[in-house]
């Protein structure tokens, strides 16, 4: 079999592999929203003011809340694949369309946090492990233990007094300045100078994890045997540290990138809600406060679901990086 | 050399737990020093630090900002043991049991945990806290229930690989009961780890904690460093400091709780720490 | 004769607060062309340090040359520079270490890792290499050397990478080749086929070898010189002849005289009764598979084992690693359920028994482990892990202590052992004291799972004495599984050959050895490594054992 073939075949395998979990996770939403609405006729019936009994039922059997549970939960399940998430009677929108209208603000967002904790954590952890016990190792190290204990929202709000309010440079909230309807590159550049503060303040804290990752897992493959080797066959040490060592240190700072991905999400929660910026989090902030608990529970949802492409692609990069992975 | 020996060696723990006992400290005394609900108005409002007898400031309502950091260390101190306390039991038995008898238990442990590295952590708290209204048990309850997986994975592959090792089948060619080989000779073994694991879970349950709190859904009740600082945010332009100080608090919690939980794993695994 | 290598007055120095000052003090040792230097000793010797030393090797910046020259034609390489170093390395002076899984790099081809030998070494054009390289393969006899040219080392058998291990370092054509146990993590037939490798390819090249390794065997049937070393002091030196025959230092003596012969010992008269026969044994390990899993491996570690035990007699179960050996031993004491067959103790069947069932028959059936280091719990005294199973079965705390007393000073303890962690005594004591533990329950039958295998040599020969003591002493009856057919010789009345799951052949020591029917016992015999030298003349072992 070739090797474009084998590919093919384990991308698919770890396709099939998700479904259980995705099933889990819309099933644990289905008992949650149970929790959560107890009977959405009464949220109605509420909002309506008066209601009788006999309407309640009628509601109740209208929207199929008088069947069994496995019954609704079939029937939330069909939902879900038809991509209905039910309704945002405070927005009065289908919660999908509330939720396609921002994920791709968070999507940006998300691909630029990891790409500059991901690429800056390997950079300074590597500087960090080079120079062991240098004032380089030190000044890193430090830096990454304070960051690591910084609450998000609090860097934020601190990012926003320096750089906005004192010294002007970056906008303090939102993703574009809309009263300038800028267009084609004048966008990019704007909605990327709204971009800068929000990925830095999510960046941080995994900024740090990955620097102590990176550093720790350097320094443990520069112990192994295959260095040794390496030497004894008389390759270089710039050779040994940036093909031996560094191929091998890396695949634990992949694994963890995945690992993050939904801790991110979380993550931007706080950091959307922050800088105002038009995503998901945002949208989650804006349910919590409207106890729009319908909603809250499709964004879940949703997140939970890109967590698994994530991974899914992870893995995916993971198996060319690891001959060990059996893709066969 | 003795655990304190071997903790001493590193210095920064030492700095952490010097700068824990102070906020433990703080928290036991708050009352004493601040005998009034931190809610209440004290003075004049938006007061910057050490104007109108605010060590550091008062904000919109009048509330001062120094005695709801001093407050608001017992709320993080409380929810961060607790939430920690429940999460660490939990992992240890689910893990014990899975890593020990392997099978169907172990199978349906993995997918909860598989299933909990992929649903987002922090969002799924929210929900549970949202679901059940935000009080002291609800958030206790949410931090446990997003961060147990975690010790119950260690606790698995500790066990998984101490139930082979050769000691504990010389127990069971004794004829040793199960029980007793998990309680006695297993769970001993694998202390260190879970010890340290604990510490520094600690230190991620205040951070959710404060998260929680900023995104308004802490105890209403309680004082808290989360609430503080997302009740200020709409101050940033003109009085910074009720954001500043207790971020700063939150900051220097967490950052001596994880000195002192990398301590602790110098002090009970000295190999690894020769290795790094 | 070329002198390749001069080392005079080499001090190795360990870092501060070490058990000893120098890993290696006053060492003068060279090499010459063509010839095979074994450097012998046992663990903590100092051999593997002077080996990285000549390597310019050693772990920096803790263990250093503090003294002494290490000339190479001529040049000094403890004063070398490290760019001076590194251009020897791998051109003139090569190595191979002792564990090829992890001295090969994991995620990178074998074909790029000897490639790098020739760019950091030689200029060349791409295509050149790599036929180089493919020739290098088929040099070491390595099958099918296009494929392994892409392989990954996980993807080739232990035997496989260290061929592929020998093909990187003869390269460039070294002048010296060192090799650092290179056979000591291989299986036996593996370990003589790859010694014949090296052999054969020093005597094509006029290769310098400094062999490191702690098996006289292995030194009888490579070495032209024999230097021993001990506690970082080298004892003696002299050609092969010399040193194995006419040993004079009295170190070397109790080296080779704890070498175990592969002369088995005398036969001793068999007992009628047996207390212990396995009838049709099968055990099958299924890995993988599952609804997503992809293939399914099925391992027949055990496949229709039949054995019989006499009471008083030591039974040994021989194999290499993958033999099934072990997993017969963990079925006999029911720490694995076997899927079909008969284990009758007496004339009860063990096999289908539950836990509660298994219990009373537990205590007559012990087992003794392979390593001393993970087979005692660490935090548990040595004399509650001792005590601990008379106590389960209702003796008195008194009782106990006595019982545990009594076995420390058979299995040659001090009783001040009673009140200390495991972690506290040398490899050798922790067997012992796993022998206690297995004799606490007074078993009738003892099964021991590669008890000397993690040992030096000269402990080796302690434990076994000691476990052959106490079987007539007890009156115990012993399986001993062993990779080892000279320790099997020792020990063992009768010895089982395993291969594959599959019980070969099965028979009294001493026939067994003098006319083996199978053609598997036959190699297994002939890939002992310093066989002919050490069975020709057991006489001149006798005076110094």
């Amino acid at each position: 079999m070739s090797i474009a073939a084998r590919r093919a075949r384990y991308v698919v395998k770890r396709l099939l592999q998700a479904i259980p979990i995705v099933l889990a996770i819309v099933i644990l939403n289905f008992f949650l929203l149970q929790l959560a609405e107890g009977d959405a006729v009464d949220v109605l019936a509420g909002e309506a003011g008066s209601a009788t009994p006999e309407y309640m039922a009628e509601l109740r059997a209208k929207f199929g809340l008088d069947q069994p549970l496995p019954v609704q939960l079939a029937v939330y399940l069909k939902n879900v694949v038809m991509f209905d998430l039910g309704y945002s009677f405070r927005h009065e929108m289908p919660v999908s369309e509330l939720i396609f209208d921002r994920v791709l603000a968070t999507l940006l967002l998300m691909v630029s946090t990891i790409l500059f904790a991901v690429g800056f954590g390997i950079v300074l952890g590597l500087i960090a492990a080079m120079g062991l016990n240098t004032w380089r190792d030190t000044a890193i190290s430090i830096l990454s233990l304070i960051t690591y204990a910084t609450p998000l929202f609090w860097v934020g709000l601190m990012l926003i007094v320096v750089f906005s309010l004192n010294l002007g440079w970056f906008p303090t909230s939102g993703m574009e300045n809309f009263a300038m309807f800028y267009e084609g590159w004048d966008r990019v550049f704007d909605i990327a100078h709204h971009l800068v503060l929000p990925t830095i303040t999510l960046s941080l804290f995994y900024l740090a994890l990955y620097t102590r990752l990176m550093r720790a897992s350097m320094l443990e493959q520069a112990g192994q045997d295959y260095v040794t080797t390496a030497r004894a066959k008389g390759v270089t040490e710039r050779r040994i540290m940036f093909v031996h060592v560094l191929r091998n240190a890396l695949l634990p700072v992949v694994t963890m990138a995945g690992v993050q991905v939904g801790a991110l999400i979380g993550g931007s929660v706080i950091v959307e809600s922050v800088f105002a910026w038009p995503g998901l989090g945002m949208l989650a902030f804006e349910a919590l406060f409207a106890r729009d608990l319908n909603l809250l529970l499709g964004i879940f949802l949703l997140s939970a679901l890109l967590v698994v492409a994530v991974n899914l692609v992870v893995d995916i990069v993971y198996s060319s990086l690891d001959p060990r992975i059996e893709v066969g | 050399m003795t655990f304190w020996a071997l903790f001493s060696r590193n210095k920064g723990a030492v700095v952490g737990l010097g700068i824990l006992a102070v906020i433990t400290v703080m928290a036991a005394t708050a009352g004493l020093f601040f005998p009034q609900d931190p809610f209440s108005l004290a003075g004049k409002p938006m007061s910057g630090p050490g104007e109108n007898g605010f060590l550091l400031g008062s904000d919109s309502l009048g509330r001062d900002v120094a005695a709801g950091i001093a407050h608001g260390a017992k709320t993080s101190l409380l929810i961060g043991l607790l939430a920690t306390l429940v999460a660490v039991l939990v992992g240890v038995v689910m893990g014990a049991l899975a890593g020990y008898y392997g099978g169907w238990i172990d199978n349906l442990l993995m997918r909860v945990t598989e299933m909990f590295q992929t649903i987002p952590s922090f969002v799924f708290a929210i929900l549970l806290v949202a679901i059940m209204k935000p009080s002291i048990e609800s958030i206790v309850i949410a931090i446990a229930i997003v961060s147990w997986p975690a010790v119950a994975r260690l606790v698995r592959g500790e066990f998984l690989s101490l139930r082979n090792r050769e000691f504990v089948q010389a127990c069971h060619t004794l004829g040793m009961s199960d029980l007793r080989i998990m309680l006695v000779e297993i769970l001993p073994n694998c202390l260190s780890p879970v010890i340290v694991i604990g510490s520094l879970m600690v230190a991620t349950a205040i951070l959710i904690e404060s998260g929680l709190a900023f995104l308004g859904l802490g105890d209403p009740n309680i004082m808290s460093w989360g609430f503080q600082v997302g009740a200020g945010r709409t101050l940033l332009r003109s009085a910074w400091w009720v954001c500043t100080f207790p971020g700063i608090a939150i900051l220097l919690t967490v950052l001596a709780i994880n000195l002192v939980g990398e301590g602790i794993n110098d002090a009970l695994n000295p190999r690894l720490r020769e290795r790094t | 004769m070329t002198r390749l290598l001069d080392i005079t007055d080499l001090h190795v120095a360990l870092p501060e607060n070490s058990q000893r000052p120098y890993a290696v003090e006053k060492l003068d040792l060279h090499l010459d062309q063509n010839e095979i230097l074994c450097v012998v000793g046992e663990s903590g010797s100092g051999k593997s340090l002077t080996a990285r030393a000549v390597m310019g090797l050693l772990p920096k910046p803790h263990v250093r040359i503090a003294k002494g020259v290490v000339s190479f034609n001529g040049e000094d390489l403890a004063a070398a520079s490290d760019e001076r170093l590194r251009q020897i390395r791998g051109s003139d002076i090569s190595m191979i270490f002792q564990e090829p899984m992890t001295a090969l790099n994991p995620v990178m081809t074998i074909g790029v890792q000897i490639d790098e030998v020739f760019r950091f070494h030689e200029k060349m054009p791409g295509r050149e290499r790599r036929a180089r390289a493919l020739q290098l393969l088929r040099d070491v006899h390595l099958p099918d050397p296009e494929q392994t040219l892409n392989a990954y080392p996980h993807e080739l058998s232990g035997g496989q990478r260290q061929r592929a291990m020998i093909a990187m370092a003869l390269a460039l054509d070294p002048q010296i080749l060192i090799a650092d146990e290179p056979t000591t993590a291989l299986d036996v037939t593996t370990q003589a086929q790859v010694l014949k490798l090296i052999k054969e390819m020093q005597a094509a090249h006029n290769t310098g070898v400094l062999f490191i390794t702690h098996d006289f065997g292995v030194v009888a049937d490579i070495a032209d010189r024999v230097a021993v070393m001990q506690n970082g002091l080298l004892v003696e030196t002299g050609t092969t002849e010399q040193v194995l025959r006419r040993p004079e230092h009295p170190y070397t003596k109790s080296l080779i005289a704890a070498v175990p012969d592969l002369v088995p010992r005398p036969a001793r008269p068999r007992s009628d009764e047996t207390v212990l026969k396995v009838n049709g044994l099968e055990k099958v390990y299924r890995s993988g598979g599952g609804i997503f899993g992809g293939k399914e491996r099925v391992v027949h570690a055990a496949n229709k084992v039949t054995l019989d035990l006499a009471r008083g007699e030591t039974l040994g179960i021989v194999g290499e690693s993958g033999s099934g050996k072990s997993t017969v031993a963990r079925c006999i004491v029911r720490l694995n359920d076997a899927d079909a067959g008969e284990i009758l103790l007496g004339d009860v069947d063990l096999r289908p028994l539950g836990r509660a069932a298994m219990r009373p028959h537990r205590s007559k059936i012990q087992m003794v482990f392979q390593d001393p280091f993970a087979s005692l719990n660490p935090r548990v005294r040595v004399g509650k892990i001792i005590a601990q199973g008379p106590l389960m079965y209702g003796a008195t705390p008194e009782e106990a202590r006595t019982r545990t007393l009594e076995l420390l000073e058979t299995v040659g303890l001090d009783e001040r052992a009673h009140d200390r962690f495991p972690h506290e005594f040398s490899g050798g004591q922790r067997q012992r004291i796993g022998i206690a533990r297995a004799l606490a329950l007074e078993p009738e039958i003892l099964v021991a799972d590669e008890p000397v295998s993690a040992l030096d040599v000269s402990i080796q020969a302690q434990i076994l004495k000691l476990l052959d003591e106490i079987r007539d002493k007890m009156n115990l009856s012993m399986v001993f599984i062993t990779h080892d057919l000279r320790v099997a010789a020792q020990v063992c009345d009768r010895i089982a050959v395993m291969q594959r799951g599959k019980l070969v052949e099965i028979g009294p020591t001493g026939a067994m050895f003098a006319n083996p029917k199978e053609p598997y016992t036959q190699e297994l015999l002939a890939a002992v490594p310093g066989r002919e030298w050490f069975a020709k003349e057991p006489s001149a072992r006798a005076q110094v054992g």
